[in-house]
Formats: C-alpha cells, structure tokens, sequence
C-alpha cells in the first residue's frame, strides 16, 4: 500500500510528466488557456493513460517477453495506442453521448501524446507490477492534469500583463511555464 | 523526379535557418527541453533523429503511392517506429554512454512531430531524393537548434562546455540552468531573440493550435 502510494504522489508531483520529465509539452502549452479545456484534456489523457496501460502491459509480458520480441515494444506500443483511442472514441460516440461530447474533442489530440508511449515505456523500464503501472499512470495524468488547470491560471493573469513586443506569445508563455516549474521544484526530495 | 521542382540545395538549407524545426516553426519541444542539459547530449539527440528522418522520409516518400491515403498515418507510424527502434540497437551496441543518456527520450523519437510533419507535409508528396535532402536539412536544423539550448544550458548551469571548464562560471554555476525550469526559460529567451533577430511577428500560439501540421495531422493526433 505503502508502495502505490509513493508511486502515485511521486508520478504526479516529484517527476510531474510534464514539469520535471517535459513530456506532452505541447498539449500542455497548447491547450491550457482556458480552465475547462485544461481540465478536460487532462481527465483524458488520464483515461487514455490508464487504459493503455491496461492493454500494453498485458500484450508485452503476455506476448512479447515468452517469444521474446520486447524489440518490438515501441512499434507495438504506439499501434496500440493510436487504435485504441479511435476504439475508445467510437466506444463513447454510440454508448456515452454525454461523456463524448465533453471528452470527444480531446481524444483524437492525443494519440500521439508523448505522455502517453512515455508512460507505457517507463512502466516496462521500470519494472512494475501490474497494480503499480495502473497507479503510476493514474498518478502520471493526475499530474498532467494538475500542471494543466494550475498553468491556466497563471495564463489567464498573463494576459493581461504588460509584455515586452519581442516576448509575446510563446516566449512570454514558456518563461511563465519556467517559473511553475520551480514551483513545482520544492516538492523535490519528498519521497526517497 | 517531374513534382521536384525547388533546387535540391535550398531543400537542405530552408531547413536549417528560415524554416528551423524547433527555433521558427515551434516543432518536438519535448526533446529540444528534455536532453539539453548538456550540449554533446543535443548533439546526440539531434543526430538520432536526423537518422530516423531520413530513414522514414526515404521509405515513406517511396511508398507514398504504394500507401493507401485512409491507412497512411498508421503506415507512417509504423514506419517511423521501425527506425526509433533500429537507432535503439545502434546506439546502445555502438554509443551505449550516449544510450543511456538519452533514455527513455529515444523511445520518444516516434512521437516527435518533426519527423510526422515531414512525413505528412513533404515526403508523402515529393521524390525520394528531394525528401532525403528536407530530411538532412530539417536534420541539421534540429541538431543545431538543440546544440544551441545544450550550450547554453551547460555553460550557464555546469560551468562547462562539452568537458572543458569555463573559468570564471565554475566557479559558482547557476544550477537552476540545468534543472527543468531552465529548459523553459532558455528556450523562451532563445526564441525571442530569433524573433527580435527576423523581426517577424512571433507566433501567438504554441500546441496544435499553431502548429503548421495541425490541420493535416488534426486526425492523427496532437503533434507531439
């Protein structure tokens, strides 16, 4: 219990995916001007994480590793991804319009969110069971999420600041982006 | 080669300067922040994807009639895949030091959108020939782009450029450099100082909204 619960805190604050481990930058910096988009894209690539996760981890230890073709992880893997978010999104689309409508608009965004392989990968690269690698994918959108709404808020103040020309737009954003990261710093050194 | 039509040297050469992958069009930020802690590591990274871009462009460009359009994005996919895990074994057989410094961010390449928005927007429509030249050029462009942010960082952060010690900054090296937050930071900087150099209008919006390949990837995913 003691594990999973490392496990998650540290995949969502310690080595933030997106803060710390810089991946999914794009979404990220893309679409976290609002707080209802931030919070929608985070809830799926959370979803997203945790059921590629259900899948990959089962096809590489269940398939790969007997005939040994862990080669063939990362082909294997982003196949697997990028039809299983078109499954999930036609799954939505016939049986939960509701959650369609709101999760919908995201889901194709992030086949190929490099949050979502790197997770994949890492649960393979770091040995976890089958519990821990749900729990760090929980903890890793978790995060993603988190960094998102919180990095909406500082935009939102952004925008009205007084920006010199040359700084506007991205550089202004990424800077901005620099100093939620050392936020995010001092939660360094909490599990070890 | 009938739809070849630029020069072959200005395909190499739009790519390094005036269409810059990462520094003007804003492409695979998650690379160019995660590995730029030192500049030989940018110096690796670039060349690896360098590889697994010509690799990809030659393949798809001489595939992309044999391709049917509806499955061409998994095809590509695959086919970029097949060459991040090649440059895997390459690398950890030949250069394992470099292996294990790039880690997981190797695996990463697939999912670079350099190498997609290539594959999309330029080899899937002209020659073979043509696309290996964008891929050298886009290539080049990546690896100096990243060299830059990897000296930079180093200089500033380690108080040390590709091994040897700068006097005076080692003394007291600002850490803050090599750690996450400096990545954002540098790049910011880094980026406003091209626009303020092109005195072009710099790019409002970061992501798929002003990613030249959203419209066409949009289906595929975000370009990351």
């Amino acid at each position: 219990m003691k594990t999973m619960l490392v496990i998650l805190l540290s995949a969502m604050l310690t080595d933030n995916f997106v803060l710390s481990k810089f991946m999914g930058i794009c979404p990220f910096l893309g679409v976290s001007k609002k707080l209802d988009s931030a919070a929608g894209m985070g809830i799926a690539v959370t979803f997203v994480m945790i059921c590629a996760t259900l899948v990959t981890y089962p096809i590489h230890h269940g398939i790969l590793v007997p005939n040994h073709l862990e080669y063939f992880d990362t082909v294997v893997f982003i196949l697997i991804i990028a039809l299983f978010v078109q499954l999930v999104e036609n799954i939505l689309k016939k049986c939960v319009p509701s959650l369609y409508s709101s999760l919908g608009v995201y889901l194709p965004l992030i086949t190929t969110n490099c949050a979502v392989l790197g997770v994949t990968v890492l649960n393979i690269d770091n040995g976890y069971s089958f519990g821990q690698s749900i729990v760090n994918a929980l903890g890793a959108g978790l995060g993603f999420m988190l960094a998102l709404v919180i990095f909406s808020g500082v935009r939102k103040k952004l925008e009205y600041a007084d920006i010199p020309e040359t700084f506007k737009g991205v550089p202004a954003t990424l800077i901005a982006a620099s100093i939620v990261s050392v936020s995010f710093m001092g939660f360094s050194g909490l599990f070890n | 080669m009938a739809e070849n039509k630029t020069p072959l040297t200005k395909e190499i050469t739009k790519g390094i300067i005036k269409e810059n992958p990462t520094l003007v069009m804003l492409l695979g930020m998650c690379p160019t922040l995660a590995v730029t802690t030192q500049a030989a590591n940018g110096i690796g990274m670039g060349l690896a994807t360098t590889f697994v871009l010509l690799g990809s462009n030659i393949v798809i460009s001489a595939l992309r009639k044999v391709i049917p359009d509806k499955v061409r994005i998994p095809a590509f996919i695959v086919v970029i895949a097949s060459f991040v895990t090649l440059i895997g074994f390459l690398l950890e057989g030949f250069v394992p030091s470099l292996y294990d410094s790039l880690g997981i961010y190797l695996t990463l390449i697939t999912v670079n959108c350099i190498i997609f928005g290539r594959a999309e927007m330029f080899a899937s429509k002209n020659g073979v020939v043509a696309s290996a030249c964008d891929a050298i050029g886009m290539g080049i462009g990546f690896t100096l782009a990243l060299f830059l942010m990897g000296s930079v960082r180093e200089i500033i952060g380690a108080g040390q450029w590709l091994g040897f010690r700068i006097p005076v900054i080692s003394e007291q090296p600002m850490l803050l450099f090599i750690m996450p937050a400096g990545g954002f930071f540098t790049l910011g900087v880094i980026i406003a100082l091209v626009n303020k150099l092109s005195n072009k209008k710099p790019p409002q919006e970061l992501g798929c909204s002003g990613c030249p390949n959203a419209e066409k990837c949009g289906k595929a995913g975000d370009c990351q």
